[in-house]
């Protein structure tokens, strides 16, 4: 199985060296403003063209959106994380490259206030419309409902 | 027969017609917001959440043991492989290796899940295409194996069976035969439903052509499952990268040519001689020895990311763990293949009339416990 660190190398040459990869050695780390080539480059050239999951995680310090991308010949898995800012958390959409994304990325909205640029219909989906906050968010407390 | 939409008839003024989220043709709590132009469907609209229990929150707030009951509840009429999926993900997060015995009794009732779930599946897609009959037929097979799994874990739908190590109980006395009488006697079952509805002229009238999907638009919409394979795309993690011991196993793996509603139902029909198949395999070689490797009372990950997923009954069933180090996931994400399968509904409704766009819906096997989470 070849290792995350191939994959990066193999980016690396065509975006010089600024996609890295985690402290565990498991995941490439991609900067925002570039998550859109990369993800295509990974889908058309790297074989890599399936959208497996698309989520998002709630760290102390950042957001971080997280893609598996997975090999339809083989089932290899890649993971790309994006860091993002805690206070405004923007990333492009990928509904461009697949029509997967539309869901997920709506989900991710939704449930961690993610931002997804480009997005053709960006609004809540699992909880209702006039629902406040998300509820994924660390800081979002749950609670019984209040009996009426 | 075909009902085709004749060039330059008769149209109307566009209107909105809401489906659900009470109706039975929508499979659960979900709701449609159709717009028309006469009987043809124009565009439509996915209202879902109305099942949404924040099972992703509340996961961490829970032990990893905690959480295998809620599993159950995502797609309730798979719980076995919703607990095998998550339990997976758990152990291979831990680096654990389960005992043979308990991954032969895995594959036994994982594939008896799949079967029951596929029964779901052709019998409602019939009953949505107004035959009442077969649900009938597959639903007293149903009905055996969920007897079968009150025998090994007293649970029929909500099993919560598996464990993070292995299985908590072993196979009990007289399951043994009584799944041989149920594998003696399905295969006859499966010829029946055969001939009354797979080459039923009407059904066939109704189901082939309709709501085609090729292979590129379905990966690009994400489908797994038997939904991709109707599609012709040849993707089954349990041949492509084998999990538990699939590799062990001789069956293959059916893929349609159209992709439309027909071949979506057959695929379904043709997986459940192969789950058959497999089961047959699994209780010939059942080994002896123990069902639970060690595991401590408390579980705690070491920290650090895991995705794991498993051929679920729908599609690929996907679990992202992410762990501090403690003794409850940092967050846990759930993947329901349901919940991606649905978003191409749009797709396949379009240009068709509402009663096809019905059983559209059906062909793509959705279980809203899944889709909403």
């Amino acid at each position: 199985m070849e290792n995350v660190n191939v994959i990066a190398d193999s980016l690396n040459e065509k975006f010089g060296g600024r996609i890295g990869v985690s402290e565990d050695g498991k995941s490439l780390l991609v900067k925002a403003e570039e998550i859109i080539p990369v993800l295509t480059e990974l889908k058309e050239n790297l074989t890599f063209s399936f959208l497996a999951d698309l989520t998002a995680v709630d760290y102390p310090d950042n957001f971080t959106v997280v893609y598996h991308l997975m090999r339809l010949t083989d089932a290899r898995i890649i993971r790309v994380k994006v860091i993002l800012d805690k206070e405004n958390p923007h990333i492009d959409s990928a509904v461009t490259l697949w029509h997967a994304a539309n869901v997920m990325e709506r989900e991710t909205f939704d449930l961690m206030g993610i931002i997804f640029d480009g997005h053709p219909d960006l609004k809540r989906i699992l909880c209702p419309d006039d629902f406040e906050g998300h509820p994924l968010r660390k800081d979002f407390k749950v609670e019984a409902a209040s009996r009426q | 027969m075909a009902i085709t939409n004749q060039e330059g008839s008769f149209r109307t003024q566009e209107f909105v017609l809401n489906m659900g989220p009470q109706h039975p043709s929508t499979h659960g709590v979900y709701r449609a917001i159709l717009t028309m132009d006469g009987e043809y469907v124009v565009d439509v609209e996915n209202v879902i959440g109305y099942l949404h229990r924040g099972m992703e929150k509340l996961a961490e707030d829970r032990t990893y043991t905690q959480f295998i009951p809620y599993t159950d509840r995502m797609d309730y009429l798979a719980g076995m492989l919703n607990n095998w999926g998550y339990v997976m993900t758990i152990e291979k997060a831990l680096g654990l290796t389960i005992p043979e015995r308990a991954e032969y009794i895995r594959v036994i009732v994982g594939e008896l899940q799949r079967i029951a779930s596929h029964l779901v599946m052709v019998s409602s897609f019939a009953l949505d295409l107004n035959g009442f009959t077969p649900w009938m037929y597959a639903f007293y097979d149903r009905e055996r194996i969920l007897d079968l799994f009150e025998m090994i874990c007293g649970s029929r739908l909500t099993t919560s069976f598996m464990r993070v190590g292995g299985v908590p109980n072993d196979i009990p006395e007289g399951f043994l035969p009584k799944l041989e009488e149920f594998m003696k006697d399905f295969p006859k079952r499966l010829d029946d439903f055969d001939n009354l509805v797979t080459g039923n002229e009407i059904f066939m009238g109704r189901t082939v052509g309709i709501a085609p999907i090729d292979a590129e638009t379905a990966l690009n919409y994400g489908l797994s499952g038997a939904n991709l394979r109707a599609s012709g795309v040849k993707f089954d993690l349990r041949k492509v990268r084998p999990y538990s011991i699939y590799d062990r196993f001789d069956f293959e793996v059916p893929v349609g040519t159209r992709g439309d509603n027909f071949d979506r139902y057959n695929m379904r029909m043709l997986e459940m001689r192969q789950s058959l198949r497999i089961i047959r395999q699994a209780v010939d070689n059942l080994p002896e020895g123990e069902i639970m490797a060690k595991v401590p009372k408390v579980i705690k990950i070491p920290a650090g990311d895991t995705y794991c997923h498993i051929e679920g009954a729908k599609g690929l069933l996907g679990f992202y763990l992410v762990s501090d180090g403690g003794t409850k996931p940092y967050r846990l994400h759930l993947h329901g293949p349901s919940f991606v399968n649905l978003g191409i509904f749009p797709y396949m409704a379009k240009g068709t009339i509402l009663q096809d766009a019905v059983a559209s819906l059906a062909s793509i096997d959705i279980v809203l416990g899944e889709v909403d989470r």
